[in-house]
């Protein structure tokens, strides 16, 4: 057989997402190429958690992903390191009160 | 080069500096890319091939904690090629371009998997020592500046360590079986030590390219130092099982505090790379087989995807 009769091999690619317990946050691990979404999530299962049991796992078609650019990032975050009045340590407290900021 | 290349190779270069990672979208010399391509690919094809000897033995593993340990482990490979296929996609290749290079001969993957696995012991060897060197590959390598190759390698390396104590267990019950398990594990030693130093590729002052990859941050170290590192782990973990090293020249440096060895035979190297070892035609042709013998389950996947789809749409 010929590489020209395989073209369908390109499936489409999807990137996946595990959660470890109840309450935690998706986290990505990787992406997969599957024909369907029941094929990624299987083959999510297979590929990315052959050791530990996760929670829940998302997959979502890679194309889907809506990304910032890192040669915009400056004027993108703009100046959000400036804004230290957003931290608690901005601020000022009688003495006696300082492990507020430990909390 | 155009102007504007040479300032963004600059900043590039820069972030490389700041030890920044390097991801899909960003900017990144051409030459950066189609490296990457390279090394990736390479190291991915080396993963699908490499569960090709080990699968040999999984019929016929001498107890069924040995076949689990080894259907494991071979699926474990299947799992790292994926990681890595996907890795080399964000940077503009396919799958399918792969594969063809791989199918027709054209990529190349690691030579240690040309070489037969002819008994038992060769199992333990290969977890041992073929493992062994590629965590050290591996390790090292996680730390590179490219973003998903990264990644990837660190989740292998997370899976990578039983791989290489399951073998030394194996190397271990023969060693300290009867003479001729002993015998076994010494032969099959010393046909597989000189080919896994091979894996570290050509000498130093034979890598050309080592520069220029070692200032990307996509080479960290370079073959002669990460091989160093590998004698001198395995020759005294040899010595613990009782193996003697296949090398007459094999000696104590007392000066530098490492294992000197006896020089590689690097025919051999390029003999098997350029397609002439003992199995180079047996793997390719049972990487094919699977290929394209089980396009009919991919094709029926496809086509049932489109006919869902059709279905929706109707
Ligand atoms: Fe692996
Ligand atoms: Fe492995």
């Amino acid at each position: 057989m010929t590489a020209e009769e395989n073209k369908n091999d390109q499936w489409e690619l999807w990137e996946v997402f595990l959660q470890g317990k109840t309450g935690e946050a998706h986290i990505h691990a990787g992406s997969l190429r599957a024909a369907d979404k029941e094929m990624a999530l299987q083959n999510a299962r297979d590929v990315y958690s052959r050791r530990e049991k996760f929670e829940n796992i998302w997959v979502v078609k890679s194309k889907d992903i809506i990304a910032s650019t890192q040669k915009d990032n400056d004027s993108f975050f703009g100046t959000v390191e400036d804004k230290i009045y957003r931290h608690p340590q901005f601020y000022k407290l009688p003495d006696g009160m300082k492990n507020e900021f430990k909390k | 080069m155009p102007e504007n290349n040479i300032v963004l190779e600059k900043e590039f270069e820069k972030r490389l500096i700041q030890q920044e990672k390097i991801e899909p979208r960003d900017w990144m010399p051409e030459k950066y890319r189609n490296q990457l391509i390279r090394l990736i690919s390479q190291h991915a094809h080396s993963e699908i091939i490499g569960m090709l000897p080990e699968g040999n033995w999984i019929t016929r593993a001498p107890s069924l904690r040995r076949k689990i340990a080894l259907l494991a482990k071979v699926q474990d490979e299947a799992g790292h090629g994926l990681y890595l296929y996907c890795a080399a996609e964000t940077l503009g290749t396919t799958r399918e371009e792969m594969f063809d290079q791989l199918h027709e001969g054209k990529a190349k993957y690691s030579s240690i998997f040309n070489y037969p696995t002819l008994t038992w012991a060769d199992i333990g060897m290969i977890g041992w020592l073929v493992d062994g060197a590629a965590i050290i590959n591996q390790t090292t390598m996680a730390r590179c500046s490219y973003g998903p190759y990264s990644r990837s390698l660190l989740r292998i390396c997370k899976e990578e360590n039983f791989h290489k104590i399951q073998g030394m267990e194996i190397v271990g019950v023969l060693c300290s079986g009867t003479k001729e398990q002993r015998e076994m594990a010494q032969e099959s030693f010393n046909r597989w030590w000189w080919p896994t130093l091979m894996m570290f590729g050509p000498h130093d002052s034979n890598s050309p390219n080592s520069g220029e990859l070692l200032k990307w941050k996509i080479k960290m170290k370079s073959n002669d130092e990460l091989r160093q590192r590998f004698i001198d782990i395995t020759v005294e973990q040899a010595k613990v099982f009782g193996l003697e090293i296949p090398d007459p020249n094999l000696n104590y440096n007392q000066k530098t505090g490492k294992w000197d060895t006896g020089e590689i035979n690097w025919e051999e190297f390029y003999n098997v790379i350029n397609g002439n070892g003992l199995c180079n035609k047996e793997r390719l042709g049972a990487r094919k087989n699977a290929h394209f013998g089980n396009s009919w389950v991919r094709d029926a996947a496809t086509t049932y995807e489109n006919k869902k789809n059709n279905l929706k749409a109707a």
